[in-house]
């Protein structure tokens, strides 16, 4: 009737996880609480749940994001605790079952759900304000992306209370992760949640693709697109590109757990290498599908701040797609030692080296767009210059690795695992909370306080350098990753090191934390609302309408005749909001439940496979298809907002933006 | 690249307009489940001899199901076609019918191939048995399951159609979309007969 679950699924006999669920339950259910007491369920359900809105599909994808991040630095701080203790007999805190759980989860949730849905949380808020279009292109998908995201990560987060989660590393090579050597439930739980993740982002990359292609403002031909959005597009077709393969690679172990197929097994002909090779063809795009838009966050922050346009647009865009290209045939770096031979192993090499060439170029254009401007010292410059600087050194010794010779020393050292923290934290985690900075007032209305973000950012800095260069030293003595405990004596200091470094980058996230209590309890301070739109004096089309825009974005669709279309319009005194219409009727999607209902019968499906309760399964599936069924059918699906109360809305903008100026 | 339907049509539902992001999105969804397949070819270019002591290609096909199985998804492809041309002259009990054809068509197909796997699997060259065969059935039964994802699809129209006296953008691109998905399979087993059971009975 329940498959493999039983009473014994629930790990009471774990101290640390019975406090966090206690912990959970407790934070649950007074969330649970504040909103039944404040009545705001409907509010709840109605305008967000099961909103078509891009905004505030953004907004909960960001959310979603920072609740990873809490979930992920847990797990990080306790991996940094764990080998500050376990040193020379002292077995620390966490037995290897458990540890090995902590850095798989660490992994997959900081890649999954923190950097992917941050990401698409901005490509949501900017790309259908810059291209001035209403929404993207198909705003149910957007909405059932969403839901199988979050029902991705609610079953990782599942499986630290009912269960277990995988002991395998965040990309569980066989034939470790086969049911020979992981008979548990942990790598089910990993394959299920990534795959129903995986479909929802692979939707997204096809919404964005095509709202980008489609729905541009008129005169907006693609030279003439924000470089945030070209670095969107061009991580979208890596998502289109990438993702089907990691969908086969998973499937296919799936086929060997459930099916007892022989894809990756030791006998039957299996072909671990295989896996290898199928996961890292998906995994290096990945990273680039993750960096491609920091480096459009930055593209945008940097002109807005240093009161110049940015230099050299044409290359900047020829950059990126050019690293689009080449980050699909560098994936074999991953594995140098595997043994692929000396031909192979050098053509990776050379192409991974080339890859920094347009990466080179992007980082001289953000310097010379800084060079001879008026630079503002914004909370948002400090993410940006502590970028440009990381990440540098980040690249610097990745192309040191890419030297398949040196490779052979440093592969799955720690020196591994400081350089691409050094890239993923530098590059993406510094360019997404850069961006969060940046479009914070256009989604909110108000901005965010500076104080408190520019402690963020030191504490995250300097944290992060503490944190990460003692591993490249390990890396260099011949630590390796993932290691429950060890006795070298040499160790033991930089591990200490590296401890207060996680130490720091927690107050980091504190002072993020202090940042949004601070601003949303000061919003109202007349310093902090954003009547404009425009806060910074910015450049691209997102500017132009009001903060927060309304519900249709752009009353009347702007012309593009210039990059930087809003700026060129300031210039010449244009009104980009055609204030004053006449004004049409708009035509809007309407809200619709069926996205969250996918979502329920996902997770039904999903939590029914990891424990083989086939009925279960059956009744998520036929769920799911009856409801995709029943949405095709359902006839209405959109309305018309009036002329008049477009015009209602525009004039009342009007009237703030009249009132602010008079003062 | 400007698009005057973003001015009053946003949302690819709108009645009235000619241009719509629905088929040119699912023709890119198409592509990214033609990587799915490509990458099981790949997959199954790796294993096709890592027979483990088991059987191989040569042993296990029959032509003769084979060619009939091709022949159905063939032929089918040119009623959906001809349902095509009728919905275009919005004659719906024709689409109807040719739908309906169609769908019998690919239940014969699904028949003949599932009648296949289950010899296969009655005489232990199941997926479980080797490598070659693990890749085998995979390729070939994702193939099968989007042919019966189509055959769900073509019912829900068929009910949705019933009854009605026209077909509104909505619907038609409904139907292009079917029809491109249902074309794409057609060309995703030519693949699989050629490079799965020629190449292993050569």
């Amino acid at each position: 009737m329940l498959g493999r679950l039983s009473l014994e699924a629930l790990p009471l006999d774990v101290p640390i996880l019975v406090g966090t669920f206690i912990g959970v339950a407790i934070v649950g259910i007074a969330v649970l609480g504040l909103i039944t007491y404040y009545g705001k369920w409907g509010y709840l359900w109605k305008e967000w749940l099961i909103s078509v809105d891009h905004k505030r599909l953004a907004v909960m994808y960001v959310v979603l994001a920072l609740v990873a991040l809490f979930r992920g630095f847990a797990d990080a701080i306790m991996m940094r605790t764990q080998l500050a203790l376990a040193y020379n007999g002292n077995p620390g805190y966490l037995p290897p079952h458990h540890y090995d759980q902590i850095f798989s989860a660490h992994g997959t949730i900081m890649i999954f759900f923190l950097a992917m849905a941050f990401m698409t949380g901005l490509f949501n808020l900017v790309v259908p304000l810059q291209i001035g279009a209403r929404d993207v292109a198909f705003p149910f998908l957007n909405n059932f992306s969403f839901w199988m995201t979050a029902v991705g990560f609610i079953l990782v987060n599942v499986s630290l209370f009912i269960g277990e989660f995988s002991q395998c590393g965040w990309l569980a090579y066989p034939p470790l992760s086969e049911a020979q050597f992981s008979p548990g439930v942990g790598v089910d739980y990993y394959l299920v949640a990534l795959q129903i993740a995986g479909v929802g982002t692979l939707l997204t990359g096809v919404n964005f693709f095509v709202t980008i292609i489609k729905m541009r403002a008129p005169g907006m031909g693609l030279m003439k697109m924000p470089v945030f959005t070209w670095t969107a597009l061009c991580a979208s077709i890596l998502i289109m590109v990438a993702f089907p393969v990691l969908t086969v690679a998973l499937a296919l172990l799936g086929l060997d757990r459930y099916l007892g197929m022989h894809f990756f097994t030791n006998d039957g002909g299996g072909n671990q290498m295989l896996y290898l090779s199928l996961i890292w063809s998906w995994g290096h795009p990945e990273v680039y599908i993750l960096i491609l838009p920091a480096f459009g966050v930055f593209s945008e922050v940097v002109p807005a701040f240093s009161r110049k346009p940015l230099f050299g647009y044409t290359a900047m865009v020829y950059a990126t797609c050019a690293i689009l290209v080449l980050s699909l045939v560098v994936w074999v770096h991953h594995f140098f030692t595997m043994g692929a031979g000396p031909d192979v192993n050098a053509f990776f090499g050379i192409m991974t080296m080339i890859i920094s060439i347009p990466t080179g170029v992007k980082l001289f254009n953000w310097m010379l767009t800084i060079y001879k401007g008026r630079v503002e010292y914004h909370s948002t410059m400090y993410w940006a210059i502590g970028f440009m600087i990381t990440f540098t050194i980040g690249g610097m010794t990745g192309v040191m690795m890419a030297i398949p010779a040196a490779d052979f020393v440093l592969h799955n050292s720690l020196f591994l695992i400081a350089h691409f923290h050094n890239v993923i934290i530098g590059g993406v985690y510094f360019g997404y909370v850069c961006g969060m900075n940046f479009w914070f007032p256009k989604a909110f209305g108000f901005k965010l306080n500076e104080t408190w973000g520019k402690a963020a950012f030191w504490f995250w800095c300097i944290g992060f350098y503490f944190a990460f260069t003692p591993l490249y030293v390990l890396g260099f003595e011949g630590m390796t990753r993932r290691m429950n405990h060890y006795s070298n004596p040499d160790w033991y200091p930089w591990l200490l090191v590296a401890e207060v470094g996680a130490v720091m980058i927690l107050l980091g996230i504190v002072c993020q934390l202090t940042q949004l209590y601070v601003s949303i309890r000061d919003r109202n301070l007349p310093q902090n609302v954003d009547v404009t739109g425009d806060p910074w004096d910015a450049r691209a089309l997102e500017w132009s309408t009001s903060s927060p825009p309304p519900v249709y974005n752009f009353a009347i669709i702007p012309h593009v005749h210039e990059l930087d279309a809003f700026y060129h319009n300031k210039e010449n005194g244009i009104d980009t909001r055609s204030a004053g219409g006449p004004y049409a009727p708009v035509h809007m999607p309407k809200n619709t439940s069926a996205g969250i209902f996918c979502g329920l019968f996902s997770l039904i499906l999903g939590f029914a496979l990891v424990w083989h309760i086939w009925w279960a399964a059956a009744l998520g599936l036929v769920g799911l298809i009856a409801t995709v069924i029943a949405r095709s059918a359902d006839k209405d699906i959109d309305y018309y907002i009036p002329a008049e109360e477009v015009a209602r809305i525009e004039n009342e903008h009007s009237r703030k933006l009249m009132a602010q100026a008079a003062e | 690249m400007a698009h005057d339907t973003t001015l009053t049509d946003a949302h690819g539902h709108d009645d009235h307009h000619h241009e719509s992001p629905v088929v040119f999105g699912f023709w890119v969804y198409l592509m990214t489940d033609c990587i799915i397949f490509g990458t099981l070819f790949a997959v199954f270019a790796v294993l096709h001899d890592q027979f483990a002591g088991g059987p191989t290609g040569k042993e296990l096909f029959e032509i003769g199901g084979l060619a009939a199985e091709t022949a159905l998804l063939l032929v089918s492809s040119i009623t959906y076609g001809f349902g095509m041309i009728a919905a275009h002259k919005q004659e719906v009990n024709k689409v109807i019918m040719w739908l309906g054809v169609t769908f019998l068509l690919g239940a014969g197909f699904l028949g003949l191939e599932i009648n296949e796997f289950r010899h296969l699997i009655a005489d232990g060259a199941g997926p479980d048995r080797s490598a070659f065969l693990s890749a085998f059935f995979t390729l070939v039964s994702t193939h099968g399951l989007h042919v019966s994802f189509g055959l769900l699809w073509i019912v829900t129209l068929m009910v949705q159609l019933s009854g009605t006296t026209e077909i509104p953008e909505r619907m038609m691109n409904k139907l292009t979309c079917l029809s491109l998905f249902w074309h794409f399979l057609d060309i995703v087993w030519i693949c699989v007969f050629t490079f799965v059971y020629l190449a292993s009975m050569m």
